[in-house]
């Protein structure tokens, strides 16, 4: 995994994946940059780890949960007075072409 | 095209079909998995909302222990191991996901490797049931609300929040009448657990459909999978839809693609949508903004206890009930009908109240069971006393039946809505008189039938019944025929 | 000097009304933040507000609270209810949250006044605040330097003396760095100690909420308040957090105290001088310093770069344009949510969301992803092993003091060297807390690190108090406000 190269086009797809537009000038200055940053992540790559449990949380939690009642919504004016654009108290987003999964 | 495969046939031709079913429930919990807004259907849009549940900047799921109650539930009831659990982000983008992705179950589920058992015995694996959160709602408008010809689009997150078990079964089930046993045992177990209320019509349960098909010997094809099913009819429908197409595609040396397809209402077809190629990559990775869920063997001792009886134990018991007359296969589809309805406490008073229980299983599965609704809250000494009434020859059948449907409709006592219709019971005496006059009226088939020739009963009986207006019983009048024959 | 424990006592007995303490700030605010820039939002009409009620409340003999009229800035990443919070980005520019994070509440609930909003690099990512998309924040020594990040703001505003007290976060030495940068004292609790809930998401099995202050004193005093279990995070750790303020006193007679080689070698020159005259002053108080050796401490920024990114990513997604913020329009929803992303991130922002998607790819995740998380782990070994022989650790918290302003924008790797020092407590989950300590050779702040197991923060305020009252006096900051009041 070190010393990858990363092309424009692997930086076009993880654009694609985290939906931003970048042109072709930002896709080659994030692919080098990448790159730069995971050579150095590297390191860690190829430490050996065998038997080693990996850690999620710093602390041993477990079990934590809140009960079945009910707590007040917020106000839907508030809520709705914050979107970009609405209609009959729904947030309205332009056409959608795919189905999600 | 080639028809779909008649119902309930197994191979197509030489083809095996290969489904399995992913079932998504909604929880009855009063409230959202992550937060405390209310858990409810049809409210007003976006008024059960909270920054939780929107995902706003800032905000954290905290996860309800109900929802988590009655996961572990409907794992007991499938016979899952309830294991020690996380969540984990499922990454991607769609306007109706306030965070751009869902906290769901990925390789650490919290019930895995159950099986559920079908009215006909065989059994199909559940390979997993997970808790995930549901997604906001989305209509479109523009080009008559479908999808694809939208101006735009609305999204209300009531919804979002909402405590999910996705339930996948093991591609064990070989055709689409199999499959809707499956999805009817389910919802009979997910009503009986107290989980969820199983309504497909309006999205409490929803079922989706994975289908290949492929040669018995072969590894498992290409899969499809289907989604929009809103009712058991369409499951089937579609299924045998699906299984037709990638026949007939594979038969005239095509290759079944990879994707998800909409069953189409109106046209009776499965679709492709009209989305990207592109394979979703999830990213799954532990939610790091919950900690692990791990039930003790107290815990999951009192859920245990709390899971009442499964259908398919409801149904062994009106089995041992039946005794010797249990087995027959008429006699099973009518037990499954029984329970499936909720009848089968109604059915067991009657037995214990001294009906027979051939009678009380006929008159239940059959007549009763018609007005489910109202057969779930009748009295259970009326509905007795009526089955009573036509053991004893009190009523005939038929009279039986009639009644029953006024007790249905109004409630009431069976002795009073029996005199209400005129079924008095015909005293002896007038019997014995139209027996008299019969026996007279017709000697010589009388001769024939005292010196053996039994067909002529049903003669005697069918003119008995005339006589009287059918008011004879016709067990009273088969008595009454031997004795005389002696 | 005035202390906030010195302000809220005036306040609550009386001897000075909250109201002029709070014109005197706002005031000093309008005169002198246009110079260092630590504030996007200014609250003047609330602040007032609040000052005044609790005035009333004092008036009618009810006590306010333990930061009675104290003005407190709060990191721009932190939810308050009806005032803009925008993370110094222009994806949230103008968005006003609906409710209040948990911290903001119990600073209320303790009497202080929430006077305005700091600046910080975006979503805080980053170690200098020139990542902000509103303008960088100065160092008040030094107005062509970095006042270090990503919480810039807090750190100048309580270096330059606007306040006595400010709210930050530290992921990877956010509060940390910049408190060594501009010379005041900074502290990262136990992860798990300080409720998230409201604070704007970056790496969520990293960030903690934590206090700026001019005094030991007084950020155990802020920690007091805002620590505790809150039931809307379920990372808040459900048992007692050790109250700090009444044991800063208690010296460091016996303690063992670590000295890592790598939180010492390899940093400036001036830098590790002060770190081993820091040494010198705990032994003479008492404590045991020993020279120790930690190695995996220098994979803590390797695997700090592949998890921080991967959270973040994820984390970040939810800014689509659909539900509030910024909105670019597009033909279609996801050429909507593109555009907007496009428009409404800037370039560090981009770098690590593609960064962290990339880790979290199919094919990578066990390389990146996963490892890293089992380097975590052996972090926290290893620091268990160290923490046989020692009670606390000892390090420099940078490896130099502020650099200029633009130095090190066109150099990503070179950025992320600051956090050298400081990730490891964040991957531990750690308490740390950086002390003002002398200064270089061109006046510039230097500050020394104390580092401590998890739920020590006694300890970590104790030996701090230690340092604190033998460090070098500090000259007033080039931009000192009027209200600024000597170290």
């Amino acid at each position: 995994m070190s010393s990858e190269k990363i092309s424009r086009d692997d930086a076009a797809y993880v654009a694609r994946l985290a939906r931003i537009d970048l042109t072709d000038e930002e896709l080659d200055l994030y692919a080098g940059q990448l790159a730069v940053v995971l050579d150095h992540a590297a390191q860690v790559a190829s430490l050996d780890t065998t038997g080693v449990e990996p850690t999620a949380h710093p602390l041993p939690l477990k079990n934590v949960f809140r009960p079945d009642d009910p707590r007040p919504s917020l106000d839907r004016d508030e809520v709705l007075s914050q979107a970009p654009a609405v209609e009959e108290a729904r947030f309205l987003v332009p056409r959608i072409l795919g189905e999600p999964q | 095209m080639t028809a779909p495969s008649p119902a309930g046939s197994a191979p197509v031709g030489s083809w095996e079909p290969v489904i399995g079913l992913e079932v998504h429930c909604e929880l009855r919990t009063e409230t959202k998995l992550f937060c405390g807004c209310r858990n409810a259907f049809g409210d007003e849009p976006n008024t059960n909302v909270c920054p939780v549940c929107l995902g706003l900047p800032g905000s954290l799921p905290v996860l309800n222990v109900r929802a988590v109650e009655f996961a572990m539930r409907i794992g007991t009831a499938l016979h899952c191991e309830i294991r020690p659990s996380l969540f984990h982000r499922k990454n991607y983008f769609y306007p109706d996901m306030p965070k751009d992705y869902q906290i769901s179950q990925f390789d650490e589920p919290i019930n895995a490797n159950g099986w559920l058992e079908l009215p006909d015995g065989s059994r199909v694996g559940v390979e997993r049931a997970h808790m995930e959160e549901d997604t906001g709602k989305t209509t479109h408008v523009g080009g008559g609300g479908r999808i694809h010809d939208a101006r735009h689009s609305l999204v209300d997150y009531n919804r979002a929040g909402v405590p999910l078990v996705e339930i996948v079964s093991r591609p064990d089930i070989r055709s689409a009448t199999q499959a809707r046993l499956y999805a009817a045992e389910l919802r009979g177990i997910l009503i009986a657990t107290g989980a969820s209320d199983g309504r497909m019509e309006e999205g409490s349960m929803r079922v989706d459909a994975n289908v290949s098909v492929r040669q018995p010997a072969d590894e498992l094809g290409t899969r499809c999978e289907i989604k929009n099913l809103n009712s058991l009819r369409s499951l089937v429908r579609a299924i045998e839809y699906e299984i037709g197409r990638q026949v007939e595609l594979l038969e005239s040396g095509g290759t079944v693609m990879q994707q998800t397809r909409h069953w189409n209402e109106d046209e009776q077809k499965t679709g492709a949508l009209r989305s990207k190629e592109e394979a979703f990559d999830y990213r799954y990775f532990p939610e790091p903004d919950l900690v692990r869920v791990a039930p003790d063997a107290g815990w999951q001792a009192d859920v245990a206890a709390a899971v009442g009886d499964m259908p398919a134990d409801r149904r062994a018991a009106l089995v041992q009930l039946l005794g010797d007359e249990g087995t027959s296969e008429a006699r099973t589809d009518q037990i499954t009908t029984v329970v499936e309805h909720g009848l089968d406490v109604l059915m067991t008073a009657a037995v214990r109240g001294g009906v027979g229980a051939a009678l009380a299983l006929a008159r239940t599965a059959n007549e009763t069971s018609a007005e489910p609704e109202r057969a779930r809250v009748l009295d259970p000494a009326s509905y007795t006393a009526l089955l009573r009434m036509e053991q004893d020859g009190t009523l005939s059948a038929t009279q039986a039946k009639v009644v029953l449907s006024d007790l249905l409709e109004n409630g009431g006592d069976p002795a009073e809505l029996a005199r209400n219709r005129g079924y008095e019971a015909l005293a002896e005496d007038s019997l014995n008189q139209v027996m008299d006059e019969l026996i007279a009226d017709h000697p010589d088939e009388w001769g024939r039938y005292v010196g053996g020739d039994d067909k002529l009963a049903g003669f005697f009986t069918g003119l008995a019944m005339k006589a009287t207006q059918g008011k004879a019983n016709g067990k009273a009048v088969a008595a009454e025929l031997r004795s005389r024959r002696g | 000097m005035t202390t906030a424990l010195e302000l809220a006592e005036q306040v609550r007995n009386g001897s000075v009304s909250a109201a002029e303490v709070i014109d005197r700030h706002l005031a000093a605010i309008d005169e002198s933040d246009g110079a260092v820039h630590a504030f996007l939002t200014v609250l003047h009409d609330d602040a007032r507000r609040a000052a005044s009620a609790i005035d009333d409340r004092i008036a009618a003999r009810d006590d306010p609270g333990p930061l009675a009229g104290v003005p407190v800035a709060v990191k721009d990443n932190l939810c308050t209810r009806g005032v803009p919070t925008t993370c110094s980005s222009r994806i949230l520019d103008g968005w006003c949250p609906p409710y209040d994070a948990t911290v903001v509440e119990r600073l209320r609930g303790a009497g202080a006044v929430v006077i305005g909003k700091t600046n910080l690099d975006e979503f805080a990512m980053g170690s200098s605040t020139e990542n902000s998309a509103f303008g960088p924040t100065r160092n008040p020594y030094d107005a062509d330097r970095v006042p270090g990040g990503s919480s810039g703001g807090s750190a100048a505003a309580v270096g330059a003396g606007l306040v006595p007290l400010a709210l930050g976060s530290d992921t990877g030495g956010s509060i940390r760095q910049p408190a060594a940068l501009c010379g005041v004292v900074g502290m990262k609790p136990t992860y798990g100690t300080v409720s998230r809930y409201g604070l704007i998401a970056f790496a969520s099995s990293l960030d903690q909420v934590g206090p700026f202050s001019a005094t030991v004193a007084d950020a155990a005093l802020l920690f007091d308040v805002i620590a505790g279990h809150d039931p809307l995070d379920s990372t808040s750790l459900d048992r007692p957090t050790p109250r700090s303020l009444e044991n800063v006193g208690d010296g460091v007679t016996g303690l063992r105290v670590g000295l890592p080689v790598e939180l010492v070698d390899g940093v400036a020159p001036e830098v590790a001088a002060q770190v081993r005259r820091a040494a010198e002053v705990l032994s003479a108080a008492g404590a045991t310093v020993t020279e120790c050796s930690i190695p995996e401490l220098k994979y803590g920024l390797p695997a700090y770069y592949i998890l921080a990114p991967a959270e973040a990513s994820s984390n970040l997604s939810r800014y689509d344009g659909v539900r509030y913020g910024l909105r670019v329009d597009g033909e279609d929803v996801e050429a909507m949510m593109r555009a907007t992303r496009a428009k409404g991130f800037g370039a560090e922002v981009k770098r690590r969301i593609m960064l962290g998607t990339y880790a979290l790819s199919a094919g990578y995740y066990d390389a990146y992803y996963g490892q890293a998380q089992k380097v975590r782990t052996l972090i926290i070994n290893a620091f268990t092993e160290a923490y046989r022989n020692a009670d606390v650790l000892l390090g420099a918290t940078t490896p130099t003091t502020a650099f200029a302003l633009g130095a090190k924008v066109d150099d990503p790797m070179a950025m992320y060297l600051s956090d050298v020092c400081t990730v490891p407590s964040n991957l531990s989950g750690h308490p740390a807390i950086s002390v003002p300590f002398g200064a270089d050779g061109d006046g510039l702040p230097i500050g020394v690190q104390v580092l401590a197991p998890a739920l020590c923060e006694p300890l970590i305020f104790q030996v701090a108090t230690v340092l604190e009252a033998a460090a070098p006096v500090m000259s007033a900051p080039v931009l000192a406000a009027a209200t600024w009041s000597g170290r």
